[in-house]
């Protein structure tokens, strides 16, 4: 979690500084659920996220200096400076991709959960997205079908409360989204994040319905982005009084108290804090120094070779 | 040779690569119990069971994006649209995802699936029914898009098609499906590869090229033509995506004159991408402006003698070969 926090800091400011273009999509606040999704999933699973897709990647285990890389634009970066902040891949550690679409990926997440049927392969895949998603006709599609075909993928909509700039109460009349899951004929669960156990816990039960071949699950995780939607979104359509409730239940300061209260000694955590400072420093460090996305590249990716088939 | 229908070249094409490949499925509505909405998916269901020949409910976004996830992770799709109008609700599917998943993985996911069905005009089925839809998928990077004429090029191509790593846009035509044309005989594992262009019909005066469901309509026009002392030389593209103009641009040196003619409106796509790259590899060659015939720019009205106004005839190819001849 705090990979992912100081990672988030640091690509803050070196967007301000002008080293990191396009959109920018913080986890800041997030960061339990992630962590204790990758921290459930077996290394052979597929995991799909939107945009907003720095820190399951990280906690994935993607190397912060690629991660930052790809923000910078570098040829050594995840997605060799092609995918940007929205679209980090490392399919060796099975993420399958930030994708850029509201809705769009949820298809894909049902698709190679049906892989895994088709082959009878012993694969979960996790998808991840906001409550804006719920919306739209991609999210009521993929879930008809996984629903339908009973395929093995938890569908986890990370409700972060805002829809961009609008909150739940505008987008939806419902105060309680899980219960859309009984309209796909699926299980449905709803807790908060910023307690990383028990999203671990109840991530958990959802992963193993789904590899016993229970079906899907459709989880909605209440939580809380402290940042705004993306760079520059100011985020003034919540109050400064909302913002620092929330922070009562930063899923870090959550860990922290937790960990202390079981006799970890505080410098062996404050030695964590200076440890992962000298890593985040050193991906920027990696990524500035890195060379530049190679045009060969773009060139000769736009299609797959031929042959083999 | 023997002959066989446009369908049954088709159904023959699916059959041969499920049974080569088990990694191929045939995914869509109506495709397995129903045999297929234009029966081309029959029997198929009979021979691979469910699990191989879905059916699914109406959600082409849905299960267009599952064919793409399955894709991903190794298997190879064949994604029938019961038409390509419908194929508009899936647009963000092919285009976000399919199209751009390899590039924007730096190359490490292929996308190897087959979105195929029927394109373009019907009869009388109207405006929402009779789109013809290459212009929107020929933009893309990214994609391979195939309108196979002839039997044979639709059996070929489609094996092709399925066995490729990246995704294609198969474009049929629902007139041709009862053509017959001779097909290699069984057993004859035929490939035509992507992005060929065929010569359809030599000849020497003009050269005409065309692909779908007005190739038969040139070829009409040609004989007409040829009665009347001009021989049109006609070519297939086949694939207008990668696009072939090799053969094209031999054709135009030595008729020094050449007419494209296709069902998709006027505005843009592959017959003015062809018009465009001509003028610039023959232009020393010409004797006359490139001309276009073209389905009419207007939505598709219903009734027959308003969309037999729409879609190319064969008086407004002769016309066009004789204007750019300078013939009466």
């Amino acid at each position: 979690m705090m990979v992912i926090r100081r990672f988030e800091e640091e690509a803050a400011r070196n967007y301000a500084k002008g080293k990191i273009g396009g959109f920018l999509h913080l986890y800041i606040g997030q960061e339990a659920i992630a962590v204790a999704a990758a921290e459930v999933l077996e290394d052979r699973d597929y995991i799909f996220q939107t945009y907003r897709d720095h820190g399951i990647a990280l906690a994935r285990g993607m190397a912060p200096d690629a991660a930052m890389a790809e923000l910078f634009g570098k040829d050594t970066g995840c997605s060799r400076g092609l995918g940007g902040s929205m679209h980090f891949f490392d399919v060796e550690r099975g993420f399958l991709g930030g994708w850029a679409i509201v809705g769009g990926h949820l298809a894909l997440a049902a698709g190679t959960a049906f892989k895994s049927k088709y082959a009878s392969e012993d694969r979960v895949t996790v998808c991840f997205f906001g409550e804006g998603s719920t919306n739209i006709g991609g999210f009521h599609e993929a879930m008809s079908l996984a629903g339908l075909w009973k395929l093995p993928v938890v569908f986890v909509c990370e409700n972060n409360q805002y829809a961009m700039g609008t909150p739940l109460e505008r987008t939806s009349p419902l105060k309680d989204l899980s219960i859309k899951a009984k309209g796909y004929g699926i299980v449905g669960d709803r807790f908060e994040g910023h307690d990383v156990e028990v999203v671990h816990e109840r991530i958990g039960e959802a992963v193993g319905r789904a590899r016993s071949g229970e079906g899907p699950t459709f989880i909605e995780v209440q939580t809380y982005r402290f940042r705004g939607h993306s760079m520059s979104d100011p985020a003034k359509y919540r109050s400064r009084t909302e913002l620092e409730q929330r922070k009562q239940q930063d899923p870090i300061v959550v860990a922290r108290e937790r960990l202390l209260g079981l006799g970890v000694d505080e410098n062996t955590l404050d030695d964590i804090d200076i440890e992962v400072d000298e890593e985040i420093d050193a991906a920027v460090r990696f990524a500035d120094e890195s060379p530049p996305a190679l045009e060969e590249v773009m060139m000769s990716t736009v299609l797959a070779a031929e042959g083999d088939s | 040779m023997r002959e066989l229908r446009y369908r049954e070249a088709l159904r023959e094409a699916m059959f041969e690569e499920m049974e080569r490949d088990e990694s191929v499925f045939l995914m869509g509505e109506e495709v397995g119990h129903y045999q297929g909405a234009y029966k081309v998916s029959e029997g198929l269901m009979e021979k691979y069971g469910e699990r191989r020949v879905i059916d699914t409910p109406i959600a082409e976004a849905g299960f267009a994006g599952v064919g793409i996830g399955a894709a991903m992770v190794g298997l190879r799709p064949i994604i029938e649209f019961m038409t390509w109008n419908f194929s508009f609700v899936a647009f963000d599917q092919i285009i976000s995802n399919a199209a751009k998943v390899h590039q924007m993985s730096a190359g490490k996911i292929q996308v190897p699936i087959v979105f195929r069905g029927p394109n373009g005009a019907a009869k009388q089925v109207a405006s929402q029914h009779s789109h013809s839809t290459a212009p929107f998928y020929t933009h893309i990077p990214g994609l391979h898009v195939i309108q196979p004429s002839t039997p044979r090029d639709a059996k070929g191509l489609l094996k092709s098609a399925i066995r490729s790593n990246n995704p294609v846009i198969f474009l049929e035509g629902e007139t041709l499906y009862g053509v017959k044309g001779e097909v290699p005989d069984e057993g004859v594992d035929e490939l035509i590869p992507i992005g060929e262009s065929r010569l359809a019909r030599p000849g020497t005066d003009c050269t005409i090229v065309t692909w779908g469901r007005p190739y038969y309509t040139v070829l009409a026009a040609a004989e007409k033509l040829a009665a009347e002392g001009i021989e049109c030389e006609v070519i297939d593209p086949r694939t207008l995506r990668p696009l072939d103009t090799e053969l094209m641009v031999q054709s135009v040196k030595k008729t020094n004159r050449c007419v494209v003619v296709h069902e998709h409106w006027p505005y843009g796509g592959p017959g003015a991408e062809i018009v465009d790259r001509l003028q610039r590899e023959a232009f020393d060659y010409l004797d006359a402006p490139l001309e276009r015939v073209t389905g009419l720019d207007v939505p598709m009205p219903y009734a027959l003698n308003l969309e037999d106004k729409v879609l190319p005839t064969e008086k407004r190819v002769i016309d066009a070969v004789k204007r750019v001849s300078y013939a009466k």
